[in-house]
């Protein structure tokens, strides 16, 4: 097991690391576009950003975390075997997480939305499926170089045809959403009404599950597979304390999605430090701020109404 | 393969770890408290990195890490958690939600502590990290090998003595609680043990597979039995086999990790009591 790697998480290339944030940001953000990684990192930065908002929104209103979790861990033997028979590692996230969203699906509890129960045949799933990663790097170590890039994500590295295909695969993820959007809402909010309504819920089910995979293969490109829900989760649950309209959540949870990749980004230029730091960092504080705001306007809204029963009411109502 | 000194230590850390994985497994999955093994699992890879940077022992980071970690979970999730079928409880998936976002920005900070790592011990930190994500329990020195038996050993009394009142808290818990039974402590309490078998285990295993022996022999045993002795009894007999069979085949096929032979063969058995039943 004795593995040498000589790099770690996605270290800064040297001409960046002398940069240093200054007070001027029209001029910091004029010099992070100056470089063409940078650019092509907030581009697959948004893209991904957008989808997963959209995606991590229904996942969290279907309280499907913990096999969006197992979905993310997924992209780790994805990224492994892709690297290792040479064909570009987006081919090998897409390939394991819809294999693995096929086989969660599978289970009964897709079906029936009962995730509590079967929360252990996903674990197992999950486990079997990092062990497997771990397999093929250690046996393969010379050739999948480095095990931190793998699982933590390496953003600069991501090439132009890299952004093209993000931006097809969420062009393809957010329609199909579009399309069924509104059984898919009506599914996940109450699962038997709409079954009786004739909506065709298990299958919706697995589809969402799909899209899932799809969306989480797309993330881990970002983020590195261990670190995906910083972008598929947080946005969205803060979106969700904030706001219980669906239109409306949605789009807060994509333009908070938006802003925490491209913060985390733009600290990680300005730092000698990884970026799935900084993302996964600026994702758990906003959502602590979320969870704040939402318990203040929570007492505001009980004094609101203490203070409306103790009070007299406007003479009007009386008259 | 008993000859060799460093099989006899893997084998008895091993044993008593997996002992302790699979009897406090079985609580966890009758809990459904999965998600938050896993997430446990998953705080000791900064916990363990921590250490590395600050140069202390790299077992007081694993255990500092997963024992806050878990008791963090039991105050956050307000016993929600401890209920059975979310479903019903409606609080879990937003728990979830809670513990996830949580442990995402957790193991960012071991991203970072590993870049600081990295800077400061050039050329370790690749190995440093593939054995606190991925365990190194062939790696085992003798007097580590005993402290982490007897903790497992600890671990596995300390579950047994309080399994009556927390079998009845996880599955009565309304019930247990006007019982005068302390429900809330002892979600604490477990999940602080639950800390501990983390630790014990994230050397042995790793703190990215440990979640396979916690779960897998332990939702094997829930399938086989629903007596709630002979479940515990089987999720640990089931988690020391899948260890030493483990064991036996990374040793017979060197390429092959130890880490990912006992989850693998952990896997298979509960792959095959579902195809049993």
């Amino acid at each position: 097991m004795a593995r040498t790697t000589t790099t770690t998480a996605t270290p800064m290339p040297a001409e960046a690391s002398g940069a240093h944030l200054g007070w001027n940001l029209a001029r910091d953000v004029g010099e992070v576009v100056e470089y063409h990684f940078m650019v092509n990192a907030l581009l697959a930065g948004a893209v991904v950003a957008v989808m997963s908002g959209v995606v991590g929104w229904l996942m969290v209103l279907r309280g499907e975390t913990f096999a969006g979790h197992t979905l993310s861990v997924m992209a780790f033997p994805g990224s492994a075997a892709a690297a290792l028979t040479g064909i570009p590692a987006a081919w090998g996230y897409i390939a394991f997480c819809g294999a693995g969203a096929l086989a969660i699906g599978r289970l009964p509890a897709a079906r029936r939305g009962t995730w509590a129960q079967e929360s252990a045949a996903v674990g197992v799933f999950q486990a079997l499926a990092l062990a497997i990663g771990f397999l093929l790097v250690s046996v393969y170590g010379g050739v999948l170089g480095d095990l931190d890039s793998l699982l933590f994500g390496d953003l600069l590295g991501i090439s132009d045809a890299q952004v093209l295909a993000l931006g097809g695969l969420a062009i393809g993820v957010l329609s199909l959403l579009a399309l069924l959007g509104r059984p898919l809402l009506f599914a996940s909010v109450d699962a038997d009404v709409a079954a009786a309504r004739g909506v065709p819920v298990e299958r919706l089910s697995l589809v969402f599950l799909l899209v899932l995979g799809l969306a989480v293969a797309a993330t881990s490109q970002i983020t590195g597979p261990l670190l995906v829900f910083a972008l598929l989760v947080a946005p969205a649950a803060s979106a969700q304390l904030l706001t219980s309209s669906p239109a409306r959540g949605l789009g807060l949870s994509v333009v908070l999605g938006v802003a925490v990749a491209w913060l985390g980004l733009g600290l990680s230029y300005f730092s000698s430090y990884p970026a799935g730091f900084f993302i996964a960092t600026v994702a758990f504080a906003l959502y602590a701020l979320a969870r704040t705001i939402a318990a203040l306007r929570r007492s505001r809204a009980v004094r609101g109404r203490v203070e409306g029963v103790l009070e007299p009411p406007p003479r009007g109502v009386i008259a | 393969m008993l000859s060799h000194e460093f099989m006899r230590n893997a084998l008895l850390a091993g044993t008593f770890v997996a002992l302790a994985c699979g009897v406090c497994g079985w609580f966890v999955v009758l809990r459904g408290q999965v998600f938050a093994g896993d997430a446990l699992s998953h705080v000791a890879f900064p916990g363990a990195l921590a250490a590395a940077v600050a140069g202390i022992d790299v077992r007081i980071g694993l255990l500092l890490a997963t024992v806050t970690g878990g008791v963090g979970i039991a105050l956050v999730g307000r016993g929600a958690l401890a209920r059975r079928g979310g479903r019903g409880a409606g609080a879990a998936p937003a728990d979830d939600t809670a513990i996830g976002i949580a442990f995402t920005f957790i193991l960012g900070l071991g991203v970072f502590f590993l870049s600081r790592y990295s800077t400061s011990a050039q050329g370790a930190s690749g190995i440093e990290s593939a054995h606190a994500l991925f365990g190194s329990i062939f790696g085992l020195a003798a007097g580590e090998a005993r402290l982490a038996a007897l903790v497992g050993l600890a671990a596995v009394a300390a579950t047994l003595l309080i399994a009556r009142p927390l079998l009845f808290a996880s599955v009565a818990p309304e019930l247990a609680g006007a019982r005068g039974v302390p429900t809330r402590l002892l979600g604490v309490g477990f999940l602080a043990l639950l800390g501990v078998v983390a630790a014990v285990a994230a050397q042995a295993l790793g703190a990215l597979l440990l979640l396979g022996l916690l779960a897998a022999p332990a939702a094997a045993a829930h399938r086989l039995s629903r007596s709630p002795a002979a479940g515990v009894a089987l999720a640990g007999a089931l988690a020391v086999v899948s260890m030493w069979a483990g064991l036996a085949l990374a040793y017979a096929a060197p390429s092959l990790p130890p880490s990912t032979a006992v989850v693998a063969v952990a896997a298979m058995l509960y792959y095959g009591t579902r195809w049993l039943a």
